[in-house]
């Protein structure tokens, strides 16, 4: 079963986008990819008040994935923890995990010529620490809970 | 081997602690200093490393080979750079004197070492960029309680009800700031929003006033009738520390809220509710006075009457309302030491008139543009030299052409920045300053309830061959025979000169990052305030002497703004979290993010005009044409027009930013000397625009 979720508290994002640039910092990637994204709907005027609220999107780390049986190196794995990771090592940039997954979560990397998508950070969460989105939210919105937590 | 170096941001001017983990010379992460922001960063200050990494920034000294602007450089060492510095410099003070010599930044905690190097040289001429910024709101301060825009700090997250008028709070992005917002909202707590159209900050809010464009005065007024007619101000401080409220009331007796509600064009029940809403959480009620007020001719006034609106709540010195910033000497703690203090003054008349010709302005930093004046007119006396620190006048004030003119008068103009301005660009010299995460800064006091020292350290090596603002500022002062005033050889030298009389050294600033001063926050006794206020009768001043000395109104009959003449649209500009003005929108990451500025147009305006989203769209003033896409949105008023400022760009190694979007201060042709006179301010949004769908619209296809 998967352990990780990450929330988003809805009411406290501004839409600063700050979690993709963080993301983007820590993975050392280049103008294209992005892992995670900040959208919204358009406003809509509730009380008076014109509003609109973020939502948040990285992989959602699939109980079943179909990106990981589809690829031909073996390069995509999903760890005990339900955490959907690519291993660059193998990985040769044919980008069957994109055609093959429902939402094309995973995105190309032009500076290395693989596939590259989110992984929850899993280098700091097995140092106990947070996914860089999470860690450095501009305003604490996002959450990174286990399924406990939610429990 | 990671190393952990305590740090401040510089992607924007707000400086944000950081921390950074180093490996060798690389950056392996940087966030938020959690002591002070729980890791909490935003986009700009992540993409930091890309700016660190980004080629696209001056990599040496450049000295101008051809033209003024024409782009052609001659890469020099640092030596050649400030010995060609220094001979334009003797020339002009030997045929001039050093007052024709200038020098201006952006404000901020590092003045200290600017102001020396000028008023070293004998040159009275510091200035900044804030008549386009925050002039308004610090003159309306001033005249309000004797201090300036700084003599208050907002208690935010105690509050009850935060009202803005137009601070978009959430996209100026002050990281604790907007934090302590949503731990207001959390915590039950009212937004007010006025606008002329909604905002990330609107969105958020419990109420939206969309107002007609240049009525936040009439709102304002509406809002003191209200509140004393509902006799809901707080009598007991109002007596005790304010003069003038009788005038005041008799003032706003015909500014009723249904008037106020009739001119801005909103519900006057929803003022009437908002009347009572704040009347019961006073004082807790905090009325945001502006930041960026260079907007319209009113704006010193509106800002004024924010101003009382806060008296009038009784919010001062009290949880939750306006606190008086602390410093070291509330402490017990001596302040830093500074370079500037070593200097005799210089005694010259300042060459913009502040603080002889215009006497109720503060001379601090004096008006930037008023000296566009002197270089044409050579009144009082000709200026030669302009040295810009970290300070883009072009991307600032309106209509560089008419910027450049004056400028043409000059002999010598120098940019120091870390990435090329457009000023830059048009300058003689480019001293390039090692960006923030390759350099360190000088001591500097952050005062609030917790005052406190920070300090910014170098985490890297520079890449290039750059360097930091207090070895540039050494050097031409020591070319310049001055080099008395800076003391030191080393930052280390210089870190410890400013720390002695505090007690305090460098060292103990590892770990954090900053020295706290104080343990608990510091309240002074609400019922003992004598002293704080700094105006001539040591009161609260609803009617000012020095306002009234200049020929000034202490509260001014309001007037209706200027309609728009048929056809035209009022532009407004603001701003985006993902850029910081100008100075990102070449930055890979953040330019990825947001490469262009867009249009937002009224719906029924753009039905009328055949504009649909999306399209790109001309936009003409009286001197100049913006081509941009629209974006087609009913949440902005009919009579104005919006877009982000800091785009369109024209310096030519900016390959990301180069003419993408538009630039909304090419298009305010004629407004460089349109002053508010009364605070200061340039009058930045009394801009009318026409809007036609751009021929650069593709009609057909021709290819298969």
């Amino acid at each position: 079963m998967n352990k990780y979720l990450i929330y988003l508290n809805a009411k406290r994002c501004i839409g600063c986008h700050g979690c993709e640039i963080h993301c983007k910092v820590n993975k050392n990637l280049p103008v294209g990819p992005y892992l995670c994204e900040i959208s919204h709907e358009p406003l809509v005027a509730v009380k008076g008040v014109p509003k609109t609220e973020f939502h948040f999107r990285s992989c959602y780390h699939c109980e079943d994935p179909y990106c990981v049986p589809i690829c031909p190196k073996n390069a995509m794995i999903k760890r005990e923890d339900g955490i959907v990771y690519i291993d660059e090592e193998k990985c040769i940039g044919c980008m069957a995990c994109a055609g093959a997954c429902p939402w094309g979560i995973p995105q190309y990397n032009p500076e290395t010529g693989k596939a590259v998508k989110c992984d929850y950070c899993k280098d700091r969460v097995d140092m106990g620490l947070k996914p860089a989105c999470v860690t450095k939210c501009t305003t604490h919105a996002l959450k990174f809970v286990t399924m406990q937590e939610v429990n | 081997m990671s190393e952990t170096v305590w740090s401040m941001c510089g992607m924007c001017s707000v400086r944000c602690p950081i921390k950074v983990e180093v490996d060798g010379n690389r950056i392996k992460w940087l966030e938020g200093n959690p002591h002070l922001l729980g890791g909490a960063l935003c986009a700009k200050g992540s993409a930091g490393v890309a700016l660190r990494n980004d080629r696209e920034r001056p990599q040496q000294p450049l000295i101008r080979d051809g033209g003024r602007g024409a782009g052609k450089w001659e890469p020099v060492s640092w030596d050649t750079a400030i010995e060609y510095i220094g001979e334009k410099l003797d020339i002009i003070i030997d045929r001039y004197g050093a007052r024709a010599v200038m020098l201006s930044c952006r404000g901020g905690p590092f003045m200290d070492l600017f102001k020396t190097f000028i008023h070293g040289l004998g040159s009275p001429n510091f200035t900044n960029h804030d008549s386009a910024c925050g002039r308004n709101v610090h003159h309306a301060s001033l005249s309000v309680y004797g201090l300036g825009r700084k003599g208050f700090i907002y208690d935010i997250k105690n509050s009850k009800h935060l009202v803005l008028f137009g601070r978009n709070i959430f996209a100026s992005l002050r990281i604790a700031e907007a934090n302590q917002v949503l731990d207001m909202l959390d915590n039950g707590g009212s937004l007010t929003y006025v606008d002329v159209r909604q905002s990330l900050t609107g969105i958020k809010a419990t109420r939206f006033f969309q107002v007609r464009p240049g009525t936040d005065y009439a709102l304002a007024l509406g809002m003191i009738n209200g509140i004393i007619k509902a006799d809901a101000y707080d009598k007991e401080f109002v007596d005790r520390y304010t003069t003038g409220f009788n005038q005041l009331a008799s003032f706003v007796e015909p500014y009723t809220p249904e008037w106020a509600a009739k001119e801005c064009g909103i519900k006057a029940k929803k003022l009437k509710d908002f009347i009572s809403e704040v009347s019961e959480q006073a004082p807790q009620v905090i009325f945001h006075p502006g930041w960026m007020l260079s907007r319209y001719r009113d704006s010193f006034y509106a800002s004024r009457a924010i101003h009382i609106l806060n008296v009038l709540m009784g919010n001062i010195e009290v949880k939750g309302g306006q606190l008086f910033p602390k410093g070291p000497g509330d402490c017990g703690v001596k302040g830093l030491r500074s370079l500037d203090s070593q200097v005799p003054k210089p005694e010259e008349k300042r060459a913009d008139g502040v603080g002889w010709k215009y006497r109720h302005f503060d001379k601090g930093p004096g008006l930037f543009h008023l000296f566009y004046d002197a270089m044409l007119t050579e009144d009082p006396y000709p200026v030669k030299g302009v040295i810009c620190y970290r300070h883009d006048p072009f991307n600032c004030f309106p209509d560089p052409a008419a910027q450049k003119e004056a400028l043409d008068n000059t002999d010598l103009l120098v940019s120091i920045d870390t990435h090329y301005s457009e000023f830059g660009w048009y300058s003689d010299v480019i001293l390039p300053e090692s960006m923030y995460l390759e350099r360190d800064s000088i001591v500097a006091t952050q005062k609030g309830p917790k005052p406190r020292f920070i300090v910014r350290r170098k985490a890297v090596d520079p890449k290039f061959d750059t360097k930091p603002a207090w070895e540039i500022f050494k050097l031409l002062a020591d070319r310049m025979n001055i080099g008395q005033y800076f003391p030191y050889n080393s930052i280390e030298e210089l870190w410890q000169w400013q720390l002695e009389p505090t007690g305090h050294t460098i060292e103990e600033f590892e770990g954090k990052g900053f020295v706290s001063l104080a343990d608990e926050p510091i309240m002074y006794d609400r019922d003992n305030l004598d002293g704080k206020f700094k105006t001539p009768s040591g009161k609260i001043e609803f009617i000012s002497q020095k306002l009234a000395d200049a020929g000034l109104a202490s509260l001014k009959p309001y007037e209706s703004p200027r309609k728009a003449p048929k056809g035209n649209f009022r532009l407004i500009f603001g701003r985006s979290p993902v850029h910081a003005h100008g100075h990102t929108v070449n930055n890979p990451l953040l330019n990825e993010l947001m490469p262009e500025n867009s249009l937002w147009i009224n719906k029924r305006a753009a039905a009328k005009l055949g504009i649909s989203e999306g399209d790109l769209v001309d936009v003409i003033s009286a001197s100049s044409i913006g081509t941009i896409k629209a974006h087609v949105t009913e949440f902005i008023h009919p009579e104005a027009v919006y877009t982000v400022h800091g785009f369109g760009r024209q310096v030519p190694l900016q390959s990301r930013a180069y003419h993408a979007g538009m630039s909304d201060q090419k298009l305010q042709s004629g407004k460089l000397m349109d002053m508010d006179p009364a605070g200061g301010g340039l009058c930045l949004c009394e801009v009318f625009v026409t809007v036609r769908r751009s021929t650069k619209n593709p009609k057909r296809r021709v290819e298969l």
